[in-house]
């Protein structure tokens, strides 16, 4: 059964994913622009949920998160990693949205059986930090299809990205994920046609039961469903969605993206080019041919 | 040492005294202000060597020096004071306008004539010393209690406690009296004692003291009960000496929002920097001067100036506001986080490295919190790179203020299999790296008179024997046997010496060590093995830069950083022999 579970997606699923994916993205620019100085991230989660359940999402891989200013460098006690990084402290709170203070909103709405994970900042104004770790992200979504499209070991990409952190100066503060994650497994779920699914603790039962499934698989046949720079993600990458979410950290402001990976069995690519961070690295001039010194 | 003044010159019922030096011509005009209890010779030696290049202008101010004595305290009044000063210029300088630099009380009143109608399109710049706008100053008071932060309340009591002789000023008879009883005999002792500076007795001190009191009781109550909101376009060059009794240096903090073309300097100085470093007082403000005239602006000069919209994002404090700070190593490890950290509290940082790309990466990162950063690609073991180096440092911005000699490179392995290129290698950039850093920048300092910071990063291997770390060990043992006696010579010239010796930090330099005796392989092996170790004791960088920031904050001499640095420490002073025991045991990974 586990062959079948590390199939390459249809181009069908492909689409569904695509779709999912979009909705969410589009959730988090809506939801942005109604931010406003004062709101909580409770507020700011509370709207993305909203706004997804609106559009017929039917269940999650977790519900929307927020976090705002030196959050979303998870400084302080969002950044406590003990317990497998299993940190109360991860759910939205309520601290209040300033002028020119970063955020993120993360969400990973499931519907039809598809699952999208992904990850947005902004800011309210300017800052200059932000902007510079939104520059400098580009680099990472390069290196890490470059790298999977080479069949290295997912360790290897993963320690990759935490050299070119160290090189750039940033905190690779994925590593307060759960297990120090750079990504996770998504997978196809059965298109039940029920309107609502169980979560537990905002994260959607049956996502994270194919994760274990995964995971439980993934220690008789040696690889894992989620991606780090530890031992058990040494192996090469195994066909599927992978939802990548590179998060650095500069002094008191975080930044991240997060989208789905394409793996097949010789080949990788990102689901989809039209995200937010793309057009706007593309506006900002950034995404010319000719390739950056790696 | 009496000066001779060149004209008396009348400003309504008052004679004023006025100097020149210095001969009128295509020169510009400077005109020197003095303050109080002071006369126009204060300004003896900076107005002597401003003459080589300008035509020299200083005066007693009313009740000061030869000048005439007004009967009543509202003659003090700032209006007459800038009439008095407008009547010089125009006697002194009648076609061109003038440069002014001025200190002290001579500062506080030439804010009145450089923000007000009076003196229109007379002044070319201002050069200010020790004295705000009473004006300024008060908004400056009611902008801090107003905002009921306790950090900005107590910057306005600290100020107050500064300012005790003002209200003595506004008893009666008190200060004239002291003045009248023999202060005035005291008075250069008292400087000396106060600020460490030598002057000559004047003959007119006693009148200097007595009616200058005057200036406060006139102006004082009612500038800062009543303030006005005072603006210039004119071009103001703000030195701000550190040591300044009289003054805390937050008092400038809102200047940018009066005065849109701001430089700003500061100085080891005490109040009279004129008198105690009158040379800097000459070269600053000739730099100054020499560009408002047309000269390109200098790199010191472009460092100086303040942008009134200054990003602030980043920023954590002012503490280390107008510092330079020249970082080896500045590429990765201690070298970046500490020039990040000193960025984060307002120092503006060199950047060296012997990899250009890092150090200019790291650059890049200390512009987003805000401060000024250069990078240079510099071997430090090489002295003509090194001097090079200094040499630019120098010329451009002058002598740092805190020199952080951190570059380092690591070996292990036997003493046996370590060549003599390894040893070379390592004593040159650990050893020389820091003999060349000290020497060359440590000059600097003690010829700008800077009360600067050498640090020197050593390591606990520079009191931990081991058995596999010789040539690395020595080194920084060297490093530390160095930086004590450094200290010792130092100590008087003011310029303090920290040696910071790091436990089991990441840094790169694990992942480069040399393991010598082994194929490169096994050296893979041991590097990766050495990492994860440090990885797992997990003392970050960062902590090494808080070190470094907290031992130049606090003059500290010697600092083990990491329990282990602490223990190994204390092991070796206190029982030497199990120092000596456990460097025999295999601890290599």
């Amino acid at each position: 059964m586990n062959t079948t579970r590390h199939a390459a997606p249809s181009p069908q699923d492909l689409d569904g994913f695509r779709a999912i994916q979009q909705l969410a993205y589009r959730c988090a620019e809506t939801v942005s622009a109604q931010l406003k100085p004062g709101m909580t991230e409770r507020q700011a989660a509370a709207l993305m949920k909203t706004w997804l359940l609106d559009q017929g999402v039917d269940d999650w891989f977790h519900q929307p998160f927020a976090w705002f200013g030196d959050r979303t460098a998870f400084r302080g006690a969002v950044g406590f990693k003990q317990l497998g990084g299993f940190n109360p402290a991860f759910y939205p709170g309520l601290r209040r949205l300033e002028e020119g203070m970063p955020y993120i909103l993360d969400c990973a709405p499931s519907m039809n059986g598809y699952t999208a994970d992904i990850g947005y900042c902004g800011v309210i104004g300017e800052n200059r930090i932000l902007d510079r770790l939104m520059d400098d992200l580009l680099e990472y979504r390069e290196l890490i299809v470059s790298l999977v499209k080479q069949r290295k070991h997912l360790s290897e990409v993963s320690q990759a990205v935490d050299r070119l952190c160290q090189r750039h100066g940033y905190d690779p503060r994925h590593k307060a994920y759960p297990f120090e994650v750079l990504a996770h497994r998504v997978e196809k779920l059965d298109n039940d046609g029920e309107k609502s699914h169980l979560s537990l603790f905002n994260f959607g039962v049956r996502n994270i039961g194919e994760l274990l499934k995964g995971v439980a698989a993934g220690r008789k046949e040696g690889h894992s469903p989620l991606w780090s720079s530890h031992a058990k993600s040494d192996h090469p990458p195994t066909p599927g969605l992978w939802a990548v979410e590179p998060h650095l950290g500069f002094r008191d402001v975080g930044a991240k993206w997060e989208e789905l990976l394409v793996v097949t069995e010789d080949d990788a690519f990102w689901l989809d080019d039209d995200v937010p961070h793309v057009r706007r690295w593309r506006a900002r001039g950034l995404l010319n041919p000719v390739k950056r010194a790696a | 040492m009496a000066l001779e003044p060149v004209q008396v010159v009348k400003s309504g019922d008052v004679e004023l005294a006025v100097y020149e030096w210095g001969t009128t011509g295509a020169k510009p005009t400077v005109v020197l202000v003095h303050g109080y209890p002071d006369a126009a010779s204060v300004w003896a030696t900076v107005a002597e060597g401003l003459a080589e290049r300008y035509h020299v202008i200083a005066y007693d101010v009313r009740g000061a020096g030869l000048s005439s004595v007004p009967d009543h305290t509202q003659a003090y009044d700032l209006e007459h004071l800038v009439a008095d000063l407008a009547t010089v210029v125009d006697a002194m300088s009648p076609d061109q306008p003038v440069h002014l630099i001025c200190h002290d009380w001579g500062s506080i009143q030439s804010w009145e004539a450089v923000t007000t109608e009076r003196m229109a399109g007379r002044i070319a710049s201002y050069t200010t010393i020790s004295g705000p706008s009473l004006d300024h100053a008060a908004y400056w008071i009611i902008q801090r209690l107003k905002s009921g932060s306790p950090d900005q309340v107590a910057q306005v009591a600290r100020q107050i406690a500064h300012s005790w002789y003002v209200g003595m000023f506004h008893l009666p008879a008190v200060a004239p009296t002291l003045w009248k009883a023999g202060l005035d005999k005291l008075w250069p002792g008292l400087l000396e004692k106060l600020d460490g500076v030598r002057v000559d007795a004047s003959d007119s001190q006693r009148k200097d003291g007595a009616n200058g009191v005057n200036l406060y009781r006139a102006n004082f109550a009612k500038r800062l009960l009543k303030p006005g909101e005072r603006r210039t376009e004119i071009p103001v060059q703000l030195i701000v000496p550190r040591q300044d009794k009289f003054m805390v240096a937050e008092i400038w903090d809102d200047l940018p929002q009066w005065v849109p073309n701001l430089w700003r300097r500061e100085a080891d100085a005490g109040h009279w920097i004129q008198a105690s470093h009158p040379q800097l007082v000459i070269d600053w403000t000739s730099e100054f001067i020499d560009h408002i005239e047309g000269a390109e602006e200098t790199p010191a000069l472009v460092r100086a100036r303040v942008h009134a919209r200054e990003s602030r994002s980043g920023r954590v404090s002012d503490r280390q506001r107008g510092r330079l700070v020249v970082v080896t190593g500045a590429g990765s490890g201690f070298g970046r986080e500490t020039a990040l950290l000193f960025a984060e509290h307002g120092a503006d940082i060199v950047c060296v490295d012997i990899n250009l790309e890092a150090a200019e990466r790291t650059v890049e990162l200390v512009r987003l919190l805000g401060a000024q950063a250069w990078a240079r690609k510099v071997d430090v073991g090489n002295v003509e790179q090194m001097t090079a180096l200094a040499d630019w440092v120098e010329a451009d911005f002058g002598a740092p203020d805190i020199v952080v000699n951190n570059a380092g490179i690591g070996v292990a392995g036997s003493f046996f299999d370590t060549s003599d290129a390894d040893w070379d290698k390592v004593l040159r950039v650990n050893l020389w790296g820091v003999i060349h850093g000290a020497k060359l920048f440590g000059r600097q300092m003690i010829k700008a008179g800077r009360k600067g910071h050498i640090v020197n990063v050593s390591s606990m291997g520079g009191f931990t024997p081991s058995k596999f770390m010789s040539a690395y060990n020595t080194s920084k043992a060297a490093v530390l046997m160095l930086s004590d006696c450094l200290r010792a010579e130092l100590a008087d010239k003011g310029i303090h010496v920290a040696t910071i010796c790091p436990g089991l930090s990441i840094t790169n330099i694990t992942q480069s060590t040399r393991f010598v005796g082994l194929s490169p392989e096994q050296q893979a092996e041991k590097q990766a093995r050495a990492t994860k170790l440090y990885q797992r004791r997990n003392l970050t960088p960062d902590k090494i830069a808080k070190a470094i920031l907290d031992a130049v904050e606090h003059r500290r001499d010697e600092v083990p950083v990491g329990a282990e640095a602490q223990g190994s420490r204390l092991i070796s002073r206190l029982f030497p022999t199990l120092s000596r025991g456990l460097a025999r045991l295999d601890l290599l990974p």
